[in-house]
């Protein structure tokens, strides 16, 4: 029996201090078919929203023969706006050219939930599909009685209905109901395509917003102004302290901004803010307000102290699976390997800071904003305001990629606040500072990873503990400005560990899964939903841990990996990224070099909820400097039905990307006091010069439903770039991000 | 007292105090869309614009400083490049914005104000950049959405459009 170095710790979580309950325990294909089950219509909570078992909920047909498709999900410039509209026009038997749809706001846009989870597509498109579906159907009725024809005799081409064998015989949509209402129910029980008569959908259909965009008449959240407004800025301190804590206001000098005459200080309760007619006024003013705040030293003060606080924590433990007997395949296994695995707080982002305009007025409220859900935003608004909700109307406006819940709900709170205190319309931005250091973060996380193979290189036994704490959800005005305590989510689903992204990816005799829920509340960041949420932290881990066995095994990873697969859906997004990278058999680390700069190779399996994931990393690693670049990356995603492949393979171009950024660069940095990496100097990213090339491949099941393809891939790249990292060097990390000095010291003590 | 600028072949006098950085005039006095905050700190490359021709950070550009200075914004790029190119009348895009289209580039598309008005900048001085040219040039604008690679394809792309003699 051969083990890696770092021995697995002898903490038994059945001992361990917190509480302990069992999660589910059933077989893990909770997965795509399931957790994607959409009920038509699927009612939001929530007063003054549109029926969603009505049918013009969905769909308006106009005069003119087109239609207007109405989208409860957002467009957060990863294109599902146009994904949804090929959905319409290919059950409607539309041209692309005669459907649109229109700006989400409460009230008049059906209420789908937020969007993420990459549930734009996944969850928003059987709801388009079927509403269209059922529209056609109303139309057909309505055609036949115009044309004196039965259903059976009757296509449509372009919104032409037109009888069988009698093209004089035509009718368009337009004519049959023309901005009328259908006024019928939403059954969704209406027959959809066939998928192999798709004509739209799995088309590369150019996006609907690039060209506004290219040539800058796209209008962006950041762009809309209205008559009267001022500009507002937060004041808060330079990044974030303890999430419970908040941050206390000792003292505000107002006379500290005196000789800016057109700029105001607004404050409620800890919430303070700078308005002002003219930008720059607001932007220096809040600059230069002096607020003497009380940080409590209520952080871990180094990394390190976080993740053995996390560790020590009274933590509440689920385990999540626990298959076969776990102890007795250790125990009898051929090879054990084990790794802890650590990874950092990391940040949105967003490449324009948040922005919002709101108009509270006596007994009713506009707000725009960038947020990833109108009405989840909506209540929380309408509390910190102490108006009831139904006179709030949040609408939708996109601002930059956000990637999870970054600020922009925190920047439309404190919008409504400023002009609920001024009276008068205020548009808020955020600026750089305030949207890296008021972050939602993912939340560390912290693993102990250990798995077993047999004497032929088979696994017998998996096991993954992981410690971190879950997303906080109040936002920070709500906090400062209405006293609203500091709350946390429940910690499942994607805020816990599942078997789906904990092992899935291979069959697993004996299998557990321990997910340690660390209270989040004291000593943490806020912590939120980061595009593929906990998978960066599980994969780089888990699979890394895959890699030592294939290592031990003697084999080559990709074939280890190919041999422990049990499910064709795995195997063929592997098998894809090894044929596009041209994957030649041999054991990693085979041909080290003495050479200054090494180059290695690795490979790596992720996924989030749903969809399944595979990459292929090829880096160079300067030994002297400690600088990893990633050169070349290949991604493959199976999301099921491709709605657009061409977007998808752009989706998977930016997952890689961000995958080299994520498991290289980027790191929340902090003191006890508060965040300190609060720009894009002290909280670097991935530039355009060390970028990898990538190769993005779409593996198409046209027979499935589509799963979601807007994060999935991002967990594999990370894997694989860990992997080339000892391919090429022969030593592994345990931490990431991979820095020149982790590099370096890792290979000094080698 | 106002300031004169030219801002995409128009003269403007604008009446803002000297040291309002340029981005927030361009912005709210002459509502232009192209250049749009990012980071205030001339970090990222949000704000771009060219200044005779110079990609410039507008977020740290005082006005004074570009008195009686020529602008280019994203949205004044065709009649830029028909100026250079000494063609009779601006197409309706430059060849990089056609080409960032062609290529299905940008994810949300907030960067590409910069790294259309930098990759413009770079074809303007080297038609035919290496890839690496294409990488150094464009190394100080960020891409949050991680679309660099589709963004060097659309530079190569409009590259090759300029060398055949299309607009």
């Amino acid at each position: 029996m051969t083990t890696t170095a770092t021995a697995f710790p002898r903490r038994d979580f059945l001992k361990a201090g917190g509480a302990l309950l069992i999660g589910f325990t059933a077989a893990p294909r909770a997965r795509a078919q399931q957790q994607a089950d959409v009920l038509p219509g699927d009612p939001g909570q929530g007063p003054a929203q549109p029926d969603p078992d009505r049918l013009d909920t969905w769909i308006a047909i106009h005069a003119d023969n087109t239609a207007t498709i109405f989208i409860g999900h957002v467009d957060l410039g990863q294109g599902i706006a146009t994904s949804l509209l090929q959905i319409a026009a290919e059950e409607l038997d539309f041209d692309m050219s005669q459907v649109k749809t229109v700006r989400l706001e409460t009230g008049k846009g059906p209420n789908t939930g937020n969007t993420g989870a990459s549930s734009g597509v996944n969850r928003g498109g059987p709801r388009i599909r079927l509403a269209a579906a059922e529209a056609r159907q109303a139309l057909l009725r309505m055609a036949s009685a115009r044309l004196g024809a039965p259903v059976e005799k009757l296509t449509v081409a372009h919104g032409v209905v037109s009888v069988a064998g009698n093209s004089a015989q035509q009718v368009t949509y337009g004519q049959l109901i023309g901005d009328h209402r259908f006024e019928v129910p939403y059954t969704g029980k209406a027959p959809i395509k066939d998928y192999r008569t798709h004509k739209i959908v799995g088309t590369s259909v150019p996006r609907i917003d690039i060209p506004d965009k290219a040539r800058g008449a796209y209008v962006y959240m950041q762009h809309v102004r209205m008559p009267g407004m001022l500009h507002g800025r937060v004041v808060r301190p330079r990044g974030q302290g303890s999430y419970a804590d908040g941050a206390r206001v000792m003292n505000v000098d107002a006379a500290s901004i005196r000789d800016i005459p057109g700029a105001r200080v607004i404050r409620r309760g800890d919430f303070v803010g700078v308005v002002a007619l003219k930008e720059w006024d607001a932007v220096r003013g809040a600059r230069q307000l002096r607020v003497t705040w009380d940080l409590p030293a209520a952080l871990p003060a180094t990394p390190a102290e976080l993740f053995e606080k996390m560790r020590a924590a009274k933590s509440i433990d689920r385990l999540v699976l626990d298959r076969g007997d776990v102890s007795a395949a250790f125990a009898r296994a051929a090879h054990v390997a084990s790794g802890r695995f650590d990874s950092p707080y990391q940040a949105h982002a967003p490449f324009a800071p948040s922005c919002a305009i709101a108009d509270v007025k006596a007994d009713s409220a506009v707000v725009m904003c960038s947020s990833q859900g109108v009405y989840g935003a909506r209540a929380p608004i309408a509390a910190v305001l102490k108006m009831p909700q139904e006179k709030v109307t949040v609408q939708y406006y996109q601002g930059a990629g956000s990637f999870g819940h970054a600020c922009f709900n925190d920047a439309a709170q404190a919008a409504a606040v400023m002009s609920q205190e001024t009276g008068v319309p205020v548009r808020v931005q955020f600026m750089r500072w305030d949207e890296h250091g008021w972050d939602f973060y993912q939340p560390a996380h912290s693993a102990d990873v250990k798995i077993a193979i047999d004497a032929n290189g088979k696994l017998l036994a998996y096991e993954y503990h992981g410690w971190h704490h879950t997303w906080s959800q109040t936002e920070t005005t709500a906090q400062l400005a209405a006293g609203h305590p500091a709350t946390e989510g429940d910690g499942l689903r994607a805020q816990a560990l599942t078997p789906f992204n904990t092992g899935d990816m291979y069959a697993i005799p004996n299998w557990r899964i321990v997910n340690h829920r660390v209270p989040g509340l004291k000593g943490y960041l806020k912590g939120g939903n980061l595009r593929s949420p906990l998978d960066v932290a599980i994969s780089f881990g888990a699979e890394q841990v895959m890699d030592d066995l294939a290592h031990i095994a003697n084999m080559d990873p990709y074939q280890f990996r190919r041999q422990n697969i049990g499910d064709d859906r795995w195997l063929a997004v592997l098998d894809a990224v090894a044929k596009a990278a041209n994957w030649t058999p041999r054991k990693a680390a085979a041909n080290l070099s003495s050479a200054k700069v090494v180059t290695g190779r690795g490979i790596g399996l992720g996924t989030h909820l749903s969809s399944y994931g595979a990459a292929v990393a090829e880096i160079e690693v300067d030994k002297q400097t400690g600088v990893i670049v990633a050169k070349r990356m290949y991604g493959a995603l199976e999301a099921g039905q491709a709605i657009n492949p061409g977007i998808i393979e752009s989706q998977i171009t930016g997952m890689m990307v961000q995958a080299a950024s994520r498991v290289l660069k980027e790191e929340v940095k902090f003191s006890a006091t508060n965040v300190t990496s609060v720009d894009w100097v002290s909280y670097p990213m991935l530039r355009f010069a060390e970028s990898p090339e990538v190769t993005a491949i779409v593996v198409k099941r046209q027979d499935q439903r589509s799963t979601g393809a807007g994060e999935e891939a991002l967990a594999s790249g990370a894997a694989a770039i860990a992997n080339a990292f000892f391919d090429a060097t022969g030593v592994r990390l345990r931490e990431h991000p991979m820095t020149p000095a982790r590099v370096l010291a890792a290979l000094k003590n080698a | 007292m106002a300031t004169r600028i030219t801002v995409n072949q128009r003269v403007q006098e604008i009446d803002a105090p000297a040291d309002t950085p340029l981005l927030y005039v361009l912005s709210n006095e002459l509502a232009l869309q192209g250049p749009r905050f990012g980071c205030g700190l001339a970090q990222c490359g949000s704000c771009s614009v060219l200044v005779d021709g110079v990609e410039t950070r507008s977020c740290v550009t005082p006005l004074s400083k570009v008195a009686g200075k020529s602008i280019t914004t994203l949205e004044g790029l065709p009649a830029w490049y028909a100026e250079q190119r000494k063609l009779p009348s601006a197409p309706a895009l430059h060849p990089l914005q056609q080409a960032v289209i062609d290529e299905q580039a940008m994810h949300c598309g907030y960067c590409y104000n910069g790294l259309i008005v930098k990759g413009a900048e770079l074809l303007s001085k080297n038609p035919q950049p290496t890839d690496n040219q294409i990488r150094t040039a464009m190394n100080g604008h960020l891409c949050r959405c991680g679309t660099y690679p589709r963004m060097l394809k659309a530079i190569q792309r409009a590259s090759r459009t300029m060398a055949g003699g299309g607009r």
